[in-house]
């Protein structure tokens, strides 16, 4: 009975990510210009044409680096927010920590960088920190708001809705003030695009990412008790509050570095921990990693489909989420009691 | 419940209401209206006096400038604001009426992103896209709209509470807009599509009006012809089935009105949220729990929000407009909020 239990998660782990490896390497060969798929393995061992390898090593590759690495990281952000707020249906992006981070970038924008277009070098490092205090931000006044003698799972999805609302009204009204060729840039960045990554992009994340899920993981004992329910958390001697701020802070770093470089990608962070938490069980210990994987398999799934289904248009991938998602959260929504 | 205590709670009700109120309300209301569209009229980007107005309504002459931009520009806006603010105001009352629910309104309903999809289906396939057709597309799209909140909710375990209403609406409110996105990027009409969103009010004409105006006399007429069973309704499904009321019927017609109001409303001005949320609480606090005072006087102050938002929307950062959309959700925002904080408890 034990051996399967353990049993069981590694393998599915295992499945995952055979899935992640053949779906990247599917990945790399379609889009506007197909390569075969020896042209694949002979461009990425350095015998390919010099155009293979420009398409592959600075166009597909990064951008499929990017999609594994804030895949992951809005999956874990919703597990973790998921099992603090004991609420099943919280998500980044529903509860208005994803505008939040938004509207601070697209400011940073307005304001210090004059172009959109020309964002290189620095900025691109600067950028998850703005993410990051306007994700905060969103946070502060989402609990504040929330906070009545408590908060209640129900008063916290219904404020993050309303300052989701406010949020959107302000982007628009900055949007509106911007350089036409600003504005088109940030509409399709805001509907979540990984259209014209660069390394830069991974390098900007990357770090953020290796230190923060290995930290949620290392927190999953504490994760566990949480979404037991508050009162025997407190019996078994955590010290709840101080233990759910840190993993606030947290979740809402992951969900503003994702958002900083892929823009507004929702439903993501909700639907990846539920699958997770139907293929290995509400372990934090199986369930951190299992998500980061079913997320990073999504996201990669999501961005081939965009880069695809329509072509020669992309799609960009936080719409093809949203298609996708939206019809799982209302099936999660009606089977809610 | 019996017909004797259904009408003991339709009588408790009744006394509850303010109908004294209701008409200060709708007086003062109405002069603030008539105010609210003067000052619309005379400011914008050409300041024109109030004499001017006057004689550019009562004694036009074709070869004043200033009598053609009252004639041809803000007339039409200032009177379509007043309509779309009366539409949006009249039908949240029905659907708060009706569902019982304190945040059912239009735009959280999914009623109008239906319709936003059903422009975007219409940019991207018809070649020449009209007035009319665009009015027809919107009450279907809107209908839609509604018709998968709704399903959802009645698919929903334990009914649709306030919260979960409100998730289900912008569930498919995300999942409506996402699609109106792909076909928008696709079909390469994604600026006809946020120029006609962003235009709101500014692309208002006299055309449009014409095309609103019938809706206006049926949509508003069945609302008021509607107004005392949604207070019955109002009082829960027991105390209407109690009275006899035959419940299926007035909820189709009141959807009916709700799609026909919201529908007309996006197909001219597009999306404005937050209307017909605020309005009809702000309504109910001043004049009681009859709908027969709650849905005239939402028209009138639903009238008065829009015209003076759109006003707002052109002063704050003149020459610039901003979308009235956004004015009127940073009104309703922290009105949400507050419903939000009370979980939904607002009705009754």
């Amino acid at each position: 009975m034990k051996k399967t239990f353990l049993k069981r998660p590694t393998t599915i782990m295992g499945m995952l990510i055979v899935a992640i490896v053949v779906l990247f390497f599917v990945s790399l060969q379609t889009g506007a210009i197909q390569i075969s798929p020896t042209q694949v393995v002979r461009t990425l061992f350095g015998y390919g044409t010099e155009r293979d390898a420009l398409v592959l090593f600075e166009f597909r590759l990064p951008r499929m680096v990017i999609a594994l690495l804030i895949g992951a990281g809005l999956a874990v952000s919703g597990a973790i927010l998921q099992s603090i707020s004991q609420n099943d249906l919280a998500d980044p992006g529903i509860l208005g920590i994803n505008t939040g981070a938004g509207l601070a970038v697209v400011i940073f924008i307005f304001f210090f960088q004059g172009s959109l277009t020309g964002l290189g070098g620095f900025s691109v490092f600067i950028m998850p920190f703005f993410a990051l205090i306007g994700a905060l931000v969103a946070a502060i006044l989402i609990y504040v708001l929330a906070w009545k003698q408590g908060i209640t799972p129900v008063r916290l999805i219904l404020v993050g809705i309303g300052l989701n609302a406010a949020f959107s009204a302000l982007l628009i009204v900055i949007q509106l003030r911007m350089e036409p060729n600003d504005f088109m840039q940030a509409t399709i960045w805001l509907t979540g695009s990984i259209w014209g990554t660069t390394w830069t992009y991974v390098w900007a994340v990357l770090p953020w990412i290796l230190i923060l899920i290995p930290l949620a993981f290392y927190k999953a004992r504490t994760l566990n008790v949480m979404q037991i329910g508050t009162q025997s958390a407190v019996s078994l001697g955590v010290p709840l509050e101080r233990e759910r701020r840190t993993l606030l802070i947290l979740a809402v770093s992951l969900a503003a570095v994702s958002v900083a470089v892929g823009g507004g990608i929702a439903f993501l962070g909700l639907v990846a921990p539920h699958i997770a938490r139907r293929l290995v069980g509400p372990r934090h210990e199986v369930l951190i990693p299992a998500a980061a994987l079913t997320g990073a398999l999504i996201l990669l799934t999501a961005d081939m489909i965009g880069r695809n289904l329509l072509a020669p248009s992309e799609i960009p991938v936080g719409i093809v989420i949203a298609i996708l998602g939206a019809p799982y959260f209302l099936y999660l929504l009606m089977r809610t009691p | 419940m019996g017909k004797q205590s259904a009408e003991t709670t339709l009588e408790k009700a009744k006394e509850k209401s303010k109908p004294l109120g209701a008409v200060f309300v709708g007086l003062i209301g109405l002069a603030l209206l008539i105010v609210a569209l003067l000052f619309s009229i005379s400011y914008g980007a050409a300041q024109i006096d109030l004499k001017t107005v006057w004689q550019a309504v009562f004694q036009f002459d074709q070869s004043i400038t200033d009598h053609q931009i009252i004639q041809e520009i803000r007339l039409p806006r200032a009177l379509g604001a007043a309509l779309v603010g009366s539409f949006l105001a009249v039908s949240g009352a029905i659907m708060q009426g009706m569902t019982r629910n304190a945040l059912a309104e239009p735009s959280i309903m999914g009623v109008m992103d239906g319709a936003a999809l059903a422009i975007a289906i219409m940019f991207a396939f018809g070649a020449s896209v009209s007035g009319v057709s665009l009015m027809f597309a919107a009450f279907i799209g809107a209908g839609a709209g509604a018709a998968f909140v709704f399903a959802v909710g009645s698919l929903a375990r334990g009914g649709l509470s306030p919260a979960k209403l409100a998730l289900a609406g912008v569930t498919v409110g995300a999942f409506l807009s996402a699609i109106s996105s792909g076909i928008a990027i696709h079909f390469n009409v994604a600026q006809d599509i946020s120029f006609w969103f962003a235009g709101g009010l500014a692309g208002m004409n006299w055309y449009n009006i014409r095309l609103i105006i019938p809706v206006a006399i049926v949509g508003l007429g069945f609302a008021f012809a509607l107004s005392r069973s949604v207070t019955v309704l109002s009082l829960g499904e027991d105390v209407a089935r109690g009275l006899g009321q035959r419940i299926l019927l007035i909820k189709t017609l009141g959807v009916i009105v709700v799609l026909l109001l919201t529908g007309a409303g996006v197909a001219v001005a597009g999306a404005i949220g937050f209307i017909g949320l605020v309005i009809p609480h702000i309504t109910r606090g001043l004049v009681g729990v009859d709908y027969r005072y709650i849905i005239p006087c939402s028209a009138v102050l639903g009238a008065l929000l829009l015209v003076s938002a759109d006003l707002a929307a052109r002063l704050v950062n003149a020459p610039y407009e901003t979308p009235v959309g956004a004015m009127t959700a940073l009104i309703g925002v922290p009105f949400f909020l507050y419903l939000a904080r009370r979980e939904g408890r607002g009705l009754k």
